[in-house]
């Protein structure tokens, strides 16, 4: 800090060297760069929202006016009106898929969380022979694509007659190496040894100290890993497409692929599969919103060392 | 994750031995371990599922490629008998498995530096004295993250078609959904949903450098740009790299928008991409050939991703 109000101060005044100073009310860029900086991103701001200010538009419409009124704009606002045509549509599937995905994402989630956490803290904080070539394996699966291994977990999971399951799409999701990871970077640089040997004197048992001490220290690197792997599995579909059969198992993602593949025998499907995608990335962006102050932190950890 | 993940691959080979003698103290070694049991409590619930799920299905499909299905007769009883590698001969002569690594590799050659060439000049001008609205314009880039690629695909799908997009200007005088042009409409989706994520990466990298370090070099009368070019870029490589990996996974594991896209385009086949093969290879069902492409992709992934760490790692050090 005081390295920014010192600078402004130094007695040879050139341009460029002002130019340079980040204080918010200090000395101007030049207007043409700052003007070409807010440009490119008031551009690419179009590019990245107008997909989803259309979904939204097109949500509000009814099926005739769909294909009749501007599609950047309003035409007469249905938008609960199609929401409640979604939700009563073949007894209230869709509601069910959604259900599914928040139960999928946000229970598989929390467990690889706590699953990797505990595994990245110990491979932090103790000493034990293997811990190394455990760690490189587990760097090892973080290389290992989860698409490669959806087909070799369907062949497992028939030959125990899991397929077809909810358990066949959520056991596999617990496993977050990536977590295991980031956590295990995360608490060697931000839990003291002397706190945890400190904890150890007043008493505290290893496992106790954890989740009382350590989890609170560690809090901005779990909730990185539990919204990432949240988002991986609510995106997942690979996994769910070659497992599942049963619609009532579907997460939201297959069950719109699914209705989306069939608008060309039932053109019906389209005014719900619109609908449906936008209340499918609704949860989403709530969930980053209200987490974005712990997220930011974490996600600097892993890519910082 | 630098010098650590080089032994990762004959780590691997060792896995299968590990996973039993996690669980209890490690008898035979003469170090003392502290805390056993607290260890075994933390790790356990994870090395199980890691070994359930990752690494059992990893050598349960190289088990599987290694087979082939035997017949008495044309509708005779089908047996699986070892047949070496028969499978991995037939992945290597298997045109449409080469035409989509192809395919894909084409589609990363483009698509992953326009898309993380975007991310890090977004990052940096979020970094930079140049801008106002930062917070909006870091949360307008990220949205497109929370929409899964099926979703995003759908809609782009939608956006692309002639006769519903909202740009008929633009998209009835260039078909998207061609064979020539589909690729790069698939590339476009890829790019809108994960520019912002990629940004967010490299711009908390940025953050975490001090600013006292940019002080010399504004003393010296260095401009932004040259701030940028010499001095944050070098510094955050890590995290650049770190994406650059991601994104080489990703690109090779191309399925969910393809596969949405066959609605859309008839460009688009049943062996468009690696994992779209592997899928309608799964489900004629011949299971043994698509194990057999599924161990050869996961290993291309693989080795071009490490090698991609240990060439930028090898550039770092000069």
């Amino acid at each position: 800090m005081s390295a920014l109000t010192e600078s402004p101060t130094v007695a040879r005044p050139a341009k460029r060297r002002a130019a340079a100073n980040p204080a918010p009310k200090g000395p101007k860029e030049s207007p043409l760069s700052r003007v070409g900086a807010m440009t490119v991103m008031l551009v690419f701001t179009l590019y990245f929202l107008i997909p989803i200010w259309w979904l939204f538009v097109a949500g509000t419409k009814s099926s005739s006016q769909f294909t009749s009124t501007n599609p950047l704009w309003f035409a007469d606002f249905n938008l609960f009106e199609n929401i409640g045509n979604l939700v009563a549509y073949r007894d209230g599937v869709f509601l069910k898929w959604m259900l599914n995905s928040a139960l999928y994402a946000g229970a598989g989630a929390l467990l690889a969380t706590l699953f990797a956490g505990m595994a990245g803290y110990a491979l932090a904080k103790y000493r034990f022979p293997g811990r190394e070539l455990l760690f490189n394996i587990v760097l090892g699966g973080v290389l290992v694509p989860a698409t490669a291994l959806a087909l070799p977990l369907f062949l497992i999971f028939s030959q125990v007659s899991l397929t077809n399951t909810f358990w066949a799409v959520f056991l596999p999701s617990l496993v977050s190496p990536f977590g295991v990871y980031l956590t295990r970077i995360f608490a060697s640089a931000s839990v003291p040894d002397e706190l945890i040997e400190a904890a150890r004197l007043d008493g505290a048992g290893e496992v106790r100290t954890f989740f009382t001490v350590s989890v609170k220290l560690m809090f901005p690197a779990l909730v990185t890993v539990f919204l990432f792997q949240f988002v991986a599995i609510w995106n997942n579909f690979f996994l769910p497409l070659i497992m599942l059969r049963d619609e009532t198992l579907f997460p939201v993602t297959l069950g719109l692929y699914a209705w989306n593949s069939q608008v060309n025998q039932i053109p019906e499907l389209r005014g719900y599969v619109l609908i449906g995608a936008l209340l499918s990335i609704i949860p989403l962006i709530i969930l980053f919103l209200l987490l974005q102050r712990f997220w930011r932190n974490g996600l600097g950890a892993g890519s910082v060392k | 994750m630098s010098a650590s993940a080089i032994p990762a691959a004959d780590a691997r080979s060792a896995a299968s031995r590990r996973p039993a003698s996690r669980g209890q103290a490690p008898a035979p070694r003469k170090i003392k371990v502290a805390h056993p049991k607290a260890i075994a409590i933390f790790i356990v619930p994870f090395a199980v599922l890691f070994t359930l799920f990752y690494l059992v299905p990893i050598g349960y499909a190289i088990y599987q490629s290694l087979l082939v299905v035997e017949r008495d007769g044309t509708f005779g009883k089908a047996t699986e008998v070892f047949g070496g590698l028969t499978q991995y001969i037939a992945v290597f002569q298997n045109g449409p498995f080469w035409e989509s690594i192809t395919r894909v590799l084409a589609f990363g050659v483009v698509q992953v530096p326009v898309m993380l060439g975007l991310a890090l000049l977004f990052a940096l001008l979020l970094d930079s004295p140049l801008l106002r609205g930062k917070r909006f314009f870091r949360l307008a880039f990220f949205v497109p993250y929370a929409v899964p690629g099926v979703i995003a695909a759908i809609m782009w799908g939608f956006l692309y078609s002639p006769n519903l997009s909202p740009f008929t200007a633009i998209t009835s005088n260039v078909s998207f959904l061609s064979a020539d042009l589909v690729l790069w409409a698939i590339a476009n989706v890829v790019t809108w949903v994960y520019v912002g994520y990629n940004m967010l990466i490299i711009y908390s990298a940025l953050l975490a450098i001090p600013t006292e370090i940019y002080e010399a070099a504004r003393l010296d009368g260095a401009g932004q740009l040259r701030i940028a070019w010499s001095i944050k870029i070098p510094l955050i490589m890590p995290a650049i790299v770190l994406t650059g990996i991601f994104s080489i996974i990703g690109t090779l594991q191309l399925l969910a928008e393809p596969q949405v896209f066959r609605t859309f385009s008839s460009a688009v086949t049943s062996t468009f991409t690696p994992n779209l093969m592997v899928y309608s290879t799964s489900s004629i069902p011949n299971v043994n050939l698509a194990a057999a492409f599924s161990v050869v992709l996961a290993l291309a992934t693989f080795v071009l991703s490490f090698s991609f760490l240990k060439f930028t790692q090898r550039k770092e050090g000069k």
